[in-house]
């Protein structure tokens, strides 16, 4: 049995074994969350983010959206009500970083997309009380003027590249992805073609209604467009989900 | 004994606790002013001024930083020094490496808070510093890291004083915390942005075992540190239980990085690992109260310094706070509670509890005993600061109070059905019922602050009348030299 003051007496032992003892905790609590399976849902439609969406998901970082916001719904009637299907893992796999949030200032939007229409979120970011008047967001109105910087948009999926997210740069990396998620998707993701993929978007789809400008308001608003409609959840039945928490 | 004939102020470096204890009060003016201002923009919006930088979610990180790593960094870098020094009967290891502390981590502050404002942040909540400044702050804790260590070795007591293992275990678990949440792919050399390591679920659990760490071992473990050292220096007695301080330290240290996951309670983390982070939480009371238990029983024989002496209000208010706190916190880990409680402004007040109730008071009770020693003077005001201690405790009650209202209410008001079974309420009318308690909320934070400001005040009074004094007697000293 050795004793305490043994420890008391000698750095080194005291640093030794505070360094065992404050590892342990997450050890055990992470390192199997990246090899136990049913950790994240195999479920069919989730892809990563298009050019556009992604810096557009740069923004919502960048003001700092998920202060206020979450994006995780939690398994109550309530929520379901209010804000549908509780969140999947699988339906952030492909977040660097994740936005699940901690607080709820504003509602949750994890299934924010399709929910409006894009008039309707570019009123609301420029100004939230014109549609909602006890709203306490601020207003954002640079995002309708500031254009759209995506020079570096290839090297920003490059670098989720190393993290992991299949964007393609090769033949062979475009084949796969064409197989996982489809031809039309897979087209998204190219990263030699990232530029005028989102120039395209931007252009067909006029989220922030200046048909001659891609701004950060076209960004944003066709992140948070697409925010939850990925997984078709008529696809499964409701058993499905519940053996994998 | 060369040494012993020497004033401490020789003795040991005291100029680089001077330093941080000064930026430390600077840091809590600006990180406080910040808050009180981002609170009054949840009642007030047009405070927002459609500024980008002022914006609520980017000033909301400022606050936190310069409150939690400013404030509560400095603070603790101070103290350490200064603890490490006195119980260690030593001089730091080397001046250099104390200096260099001190540049590096005020660069990482400032520029952590500069960064944020335009836009740069890696929305990791308090780590949010982009990539470049991660580095500073890790080349800046690893030399921390074997200042205080090599100062450790020099000591010439055998024994390492209760304080250092707490300052210790913050420092490694620190360090570990801060590299591994921050793994990170940088968009390129010359960019900001960076992309975080790992997405969704193992993100998520990554970030909050960082997150609940941030505050068992930066705001829990180091200012338990400082209260070993400063609650039995003021109350002119030995810690009450020397073996309840050893179990307090290692089941403290053990549990502690469980319980990040209490955070992701019903969401899409796996169960079993909530529910054990729930068991560790609810296993973490008896250690904090036990350290609680044996800080306040310290002053067990002498409870009557309590009307006579404000700076040991100050320490035993703090830990009174600290033991609310750390029951407050089990029971929020409760899956059932937390339903309810999560995503609400009950969490918001819990976590200010603690930082204003615990973390701040302490501070200002070991301040208020250190700078008067580090100047070799007397405190300017024992009034005023009986004056901060009532602002300061005013502004927490109101603080709590009104978001134990909030969250509680929102949290209800939520969850409620009519009798057709549909939501009773919108969101947006939580949103509206929210106004009066974030009014309240801004009040308590502007009376804390006012507090801060008599404190600053206080202190910066006593160091003019210690340069005084000091200039008075070289002058005599020197009058007496040209007669000999």
């Amino acid at each position: 049995m050795i004793k305490h003051e043994s420890i008391e007496t000698n750095a080194g032992l005291l640093i030794v074994l505070t360094m065992i003892v404050i590892s342990i905790g997450g050890l055990v609590e992470i390192v199997p969350l990246f090899y136990i399976n049913g950790t994240v849902e195999d479920v069919a439609g989730v892809r990563p983010y298009t050019p556009l969406e992604l810096r557009g998901r740069d923004i919502y970082q960048r003001e700092g959206c998920y202060l206020c916001h979450s994006q995780m719904i939690r398994p109550f009637r309530d929520e379901a009500l209010r804000y549908g299907h509780y969140s999947l893992a699988a339906e952030s796999q492909y977040d660097h970083p994740f936005q699940w949030g901690s607080k709820r200032t504003g509602p949750d939007l994890a299934r924010v997309g399709k929910k409006y229409s894009n008039q309707w979120h570019v009123a609301h970011l420029n100004n939230p009380r014109s549609v909602v008047p006890q709203s306490v967001m601020p207003n954002y109105p640079w995002l309708l003027k500031n254009d759209l910087d995506y020079s570096d948009i290839q090297e920003r999926m490059r670098a989720l590249k190393k993290t992991g997210v299949p964007y393609s740069e090769t033949r062979d990396e475009y084949e796969r992805n064409v197989k996982q998620f489809g031809k039309s998707v897979a087209d998204k993701l190219d990263i030699l073609h990232a530029e005028e993929n989102l120039i395209s978007q931007a252009l067909v789809n006029d989220y922030d209604g200046q048909p001659s400008r891609i701004t950060e308001m076209d960004a944003l608003v066709s992140y948070l467009q697409v925010l939850g409609t990925m997984v078709d959840f008529s696809k499964y039945n409701e058993g499905y989900f519940a053996k994998f928490r | 004994m060369a040494q012993a004939a020497m004033g401490s102020s020789q003795q040991y470096n005291y100029e680089i606790c001077r330093k941080f204890a000064f930026m430390a009060l600077v840091w809590a003016v600006l990180g406080m002013s910040a808050g009180v201002y981002i609170a009054s923009e949840l009642a007030w919006p047009a405070l927002n001024l459609d500024i980008p930088a002022i914006t609520f979610g980017r000033l909301r990180p400022v606050h936190t930083t310069l409150v939690i790593f400013g404030f509560g960094g400095s603070a603790l870098f101070a103290t350490s020094y200064y603890i490490v020094q006195r119980t260690c009967q030593t001089r730091l290891y080397s001046d250099w490496m104390a200096t260099f502390t001190f540049w590096g981590w005020q660069a990482a502050v400032a520029l952590g808070a500069v960064s944020y404002m335009m836009g740069y942040t890696q929305s990791r909540e308090y780590a949010e510093f982009e990539w470049p400044i991660d580095l500073i702050i890790l080349v800046t804790w690893v030399v921390y890291f074997l200042l205080y260590v090599q100062t450790l070795r020099r000591r010439s007591q055998p024994h390492i004083y209760v304080a250092n293992w707490f300052f210790m275990a913050f420092i490694l678990a620190t360090a570990i915390l801060h590299i591994f949440n921050n793994l990170a792919v940088p968009v390129s050399l010359f960019s900001m942005k960076s992309y975080s390591l790992f997405s969704g679920v193992q993100d998520a659990m990554t970030q909050w075992w960082y997150g609940h760490n941030a505050v068992g071992f930066f705001l829990t473990a180091a200012f338990l540190g400082m209260m070993y050292y400063f609650v039995p220096k003021q109350a002119g007695r030995p810690v009450y239980s020397y073996r309840l301080s050893i179990v307090h330290f290692w089941a403290l240290s053990f549990l502690y990085m469980w319980v990040g996951a209490h955070h992701l309670h019903w969401t899409a983390l796996p169960d079993w690992t909530s529910t054990l982070a729930a068991t560790f939480s609810i296993m973490l009371l008896l250690p904090s109260w036990g350290g609680m238990i044996n800080g306040i029983m310290t002053l067990s024989g002498a409870w009557d310094r309590l009307r006579t002496d404000p700076i040991m209000l100050f320490l035993i208010t703090a830990l009174s706070f600290y033991g609310m706190s750390t029951f407050e916190g089990p029971l929020m880990s409760l899956k059932s509670v937390n339903a309810l409680s999560h995503y609400t402004d009950w969490t918001i007040g819990h976590v200010h509890s603690g930082a204003l109730g615990w973390v701040a008071m302490v501070t200002f009770g070991s301040f208020y005993h250190m700078v008067p020693r580090l100047y070799d003077t007397r405190l300017y005001s024992t009034r005023l600061v009986y004056v901060h201690f009532w602002l300061a405790t005013i502004g927490i009650v109101l603080y709590i109070t009104s978001m134990w209202v909030a969250g509680i209410f929102q949290g209800l008001m939520l969850r409620s059905f009519d009798d057709y079974g549909n939501l009773a309420y919108t969101f947006v009318e939580t949103v509206a019922f929210l106004h009066n308690p974030y009014m309240v909320r801004a009040l308590g934070g502007l009376s804390f602050l006012s507090g801060v400001v008599v404190m600053s005040y206080n202190i910066f009074m006593t160091i003019r009348n210690a340069r005084a004094e000091a200039a008075i007697l070289e002058a005599k000293l020197a009058a007496k030299m040209a007669r000999i």
